[in-house]
């Protein structure tokens, strides 16, 4: 039997595929853009090339993240914070809190042994502190987004960065840049200032290690390591952080399959099965 | 509805004509040259200005009112092109912009008050919106100080301070009207709304069972609405008595609002008035039934017994005015939601904190830590705004309430494996 979990979030959309025994046979990762329902379509069929399975094979799919109920092929839906909570217990056993990081929401979350929600904390209506606020300082400085975190390890002397706002953190790069500060001093300063944000977020949970970090930022290893400084203690990351959502999203959708769950129960939220 | 239900939706009927009643004769009340007087809701002294036959208007409500029929956007933006910062309070905005664009509401014309009488002194805002009030209608303008009720051995004292006030408010009353003050007229307001605070109080406590017969944030925001603007008449006795038997009728047939109540929830804080059926259909989506709430206590803590006495006329007039919910101290407020909690078979804590309101907002972020964290008491934090339709965000609001009722779902399931209730 494989399972998919989909997670449709506000920049990136990602697929995960899992068999019976909780492999990973494939993932799929695009940017969201403006058609959810492709932005799905794309990453489930891409997470299904060179497996040998076809779409009908799929037993179950779960949709989580903002769009999750566009994903057309869904059969339930479930919250991207219960399924970064299962997805990192999942690659990282011994998480206990857990910092998702993605486009425009980073989440705090503190789970339980078995990857249950224990408590939950997120940014509100303002993308201060999440990725978008790296997007804005890599436009102003006309860097590639993925080239921001080794950029900013070339820093020696970190520059403080005041604004909390992702609009008018532009204007204080730029006037920065005009004052002749080099850009990687800039750039490691946006990276402690988001670090700062987020921590706080973090102790509204409880910090209890193991920490494991998730969502599109955690492939930043500036951002992991002015996390992990702030913090003074090593996060658990891997090549799998940025698919812990869709990856919960598929062991929720092996447990529906496994327990014969009705599909495409769309009129329920899910969840809310009587046991 | 025919058959068993004769009392079904004979609440929510009776109230929406009452209101429109009301409104209706506040509207023509300076033509019929009878007089008007502003006031706030909390802790009002409503029933001595009715011994004196004013009408009376309540700029809280029209703001409530507009923002519940999608208008406030319009004259909120009104009040922000006249000076008034993003950060003012939405209801007094809502409120000053509809008086700046001719008063002209979607539920009645707003008459011009011969008396502006400010009876909520606990927030410095509502106090600079009387001010305002008092700028552009040219009414005589009333502070009641009543005191923050933090210390029960200060009660006596404060309760006599309120009473020296309201005797010296007599004098203003009997100038503007010209009647002499009549204080057996009084006792028979006062006792009309004593026999309403006992219906309410009945309705409020029937959530104790379960399931509950009745949503206490949900449907008592309309059912607390006679309570506030028609207190000391006829028709409140009467809405409360119909409304007590609607809840009585569903008791005897063991139904509730919800087909099915999975959780019972306390609510703290105001709704989200522009977004309110959203903002319900995400916790009924769940099964969510509010069992109590603080916001249907903002006009008088009736459920902790305070009353209106027709033996102890100025006395307890004084004693609603200082007990209403937002004029308690934390302490006090934090100590009601745990009783709340306990008393009414509480899952969990919903708190829904409100940018416009700080006499809410204050101390809830605290509140959080310790129902979370010190009493282990699920706890679901909401932000938005009361009045302003710009702060809310359905994705968002939507993926925590998920979020915190998928958990409470996987704990119970995990719970029931373990041996405990599902």
């Amino acid at each position: 039997m494989i399972v998919a979990g989909v997670d449709v979030g506000s920049t990136a959309t990602k697929a995960i595929l899992l068999d019976g025994n909780r492999r990973i046979l494939g993932r799929g990762l695009a940017p969201t853009g403006a058609n959810v329902v492709r932005a799905a379509e794309r990453v489930f069929r891409e997470a299904l090339r060179g497996t040998g399975f076809e779409e009908w094979d799929v037993a179950y799919t779960v949709g989580t993240g903002y769009g999750r109920f566009k994903v057309p092929f869904g059969d339930a839906q479930v919250t991207e914070i219960g399924c970064h909570a299962r997805g990192a217990c999942f690659l990282f056993p011994g998480t206990r809190t857990i910092l998702d990081m993605g486009g425009q929401d980073t989440k705090a979350i503190r789970v339980g042994p078995e990857g249950e929600v224990l408590e939950f904390c997120m940014n509100d209506k303002c993308a201060a502190g999440t990725g978008r606020f790296l997007e804005a300082a890599a436009g102003v400085l006309g860097l590639p987004l993925a080239d921001l975190g080794e950029v900013a390890a070339r820093s020696r002397s970190p520059l403080r960065i005041t604004n909390v706002c992702t609009v008018f953190v532009e204007s204080e790069i730029v006037s920065h840049l005009a004052r002749g500060s080099a850009p990687e001093d800039i750039l490691a300063g946006v990276h402690l200032a988001i670090a700062g944000r987020s921590i706080a977020l973090l102790r509204r949970v409880g910090i209890v290690p193991e920490v494991t970090f998730t969502g599109g930022v955690s492939r930043n290893a500036a951002m992991v390591r002015a996390l992990g400084e702030k913090l003074g203690l090593r996060l658990n990351v891997g090549e799998d952080s940025p698919f812990i959502g869709a990856a919960g999203a598929a062991l929720f959708a092996l447990d529906r399959a496994a327990a014969g769950l009705p599909r495409r129960e769309k009129s329920a939220p899910a969840g809310t099965e009587k046991s | 509805m025919s058959g068993p239900f004769r009392f079904q939706n004979a609440g929510r009927t009776l109230q929406k004509e009452l209101l429109s009643q009301w409104y209706g004769e506040l509207s023509s009340a300076n033509e019929e040259g009878v007089p008007v007087a502003y006031l706030f809701i909390s802790g009002n002294v409503a029933e001595l200005l009715r011994a004196f036959d004013f009408r009376l208007g309540y700029p809280e409500v029209n703001s409530l009112q507009c923002g519940i029929k999608k208008a406030a956007g319009p004259f909120i933006l009104k009040a922000e092109d006249a000076g008034y910062s993003s950060d003012v309070c939405g209801y007094v905005k809502n409120d000053l912009g509809l008086l700046a664009s001719g008063g002209k509401a979607p539920f009645g014309n707003l008459p011009r008050p011969d008396l502006l009488l400010c009876t909520y002194s606990g927030c410095t805002t509502y106090v600079k919106w009387f001010e305002a009030l008092a700028e552009a209608t040219g009414a005589p303008l009333v502070f009641l100080d009543v005191p923050y009720h933090r210390d029960p051995d200060a009660f006596a004292s404060d309760r006599a301070y309120v009473v020296s006030q309201l005797e010296e408010l007599i004098g203003v009353c009997e100038k503007i009207t010209g009647k002499k003050f009549d204080e057996t007229k009084l006792r028979g307001i006062l006792d009309r709304s004593r026999r309403a605070e006992e219906a309410w109080t009945r309705i409020l406590e029937s959530a104790r069972r379960r399931p509950s017969p009745f949503d206490a944030f949900f449907e008592a925001v309309f059912f607390m609405a006679p309570l506030y603007v028609l207190r000391g008449t006829e028709a409140c006795v009467r809405f409360y008595e119909t409304a007590l038997a609607e809840i009585e009728e569903r008791i005897a047939h063991g139904i509730g609002p919800l087909p099915e109540e999975r959780f019972r929830v306390v609510v703290e804080g105001p709704p989200p008035w522009p977004h309110f059926r959203a903002f319900g259909e995400l916790f009924r989506r769940w099964g969510v039934c509010a069992v109590a709430s603080t916001y249907s206590k903002v006009g008088g803590l009736f459920d902790q017994g305070v009353r209106h006495d027709p033996d102890r006329p100025l006395e307890s007039i004084a004693e609603h005015a200082i007990h209403c919910y937002t004029n308690w101290n934390l302490g006090l407020r934090r100590d009601l939601l745990e009783r709340y909690v306990r008393d009414y078979s509480a899952d969990a804590l919903v708190i829904h904190s409100v940018k416009s309101c700080r006499s809410f907002s204050v101390g809830q972020a605290d509140a959080r830590e310790a129902f979370s964290h010190e009493k282990g008491i699920p706890t679901l934090f909401l932000e938005s705004d009361l009045a302003d339709p710009r702060y809310f965000s359905e994705a968002q609001m939507r993926n925590r309430i998920d979020a915190f009722f998928e958990a409470l779902t996987h704990r119970r399931l995990a719970g029931a494996g373990a041996g405990g209730k599902p």
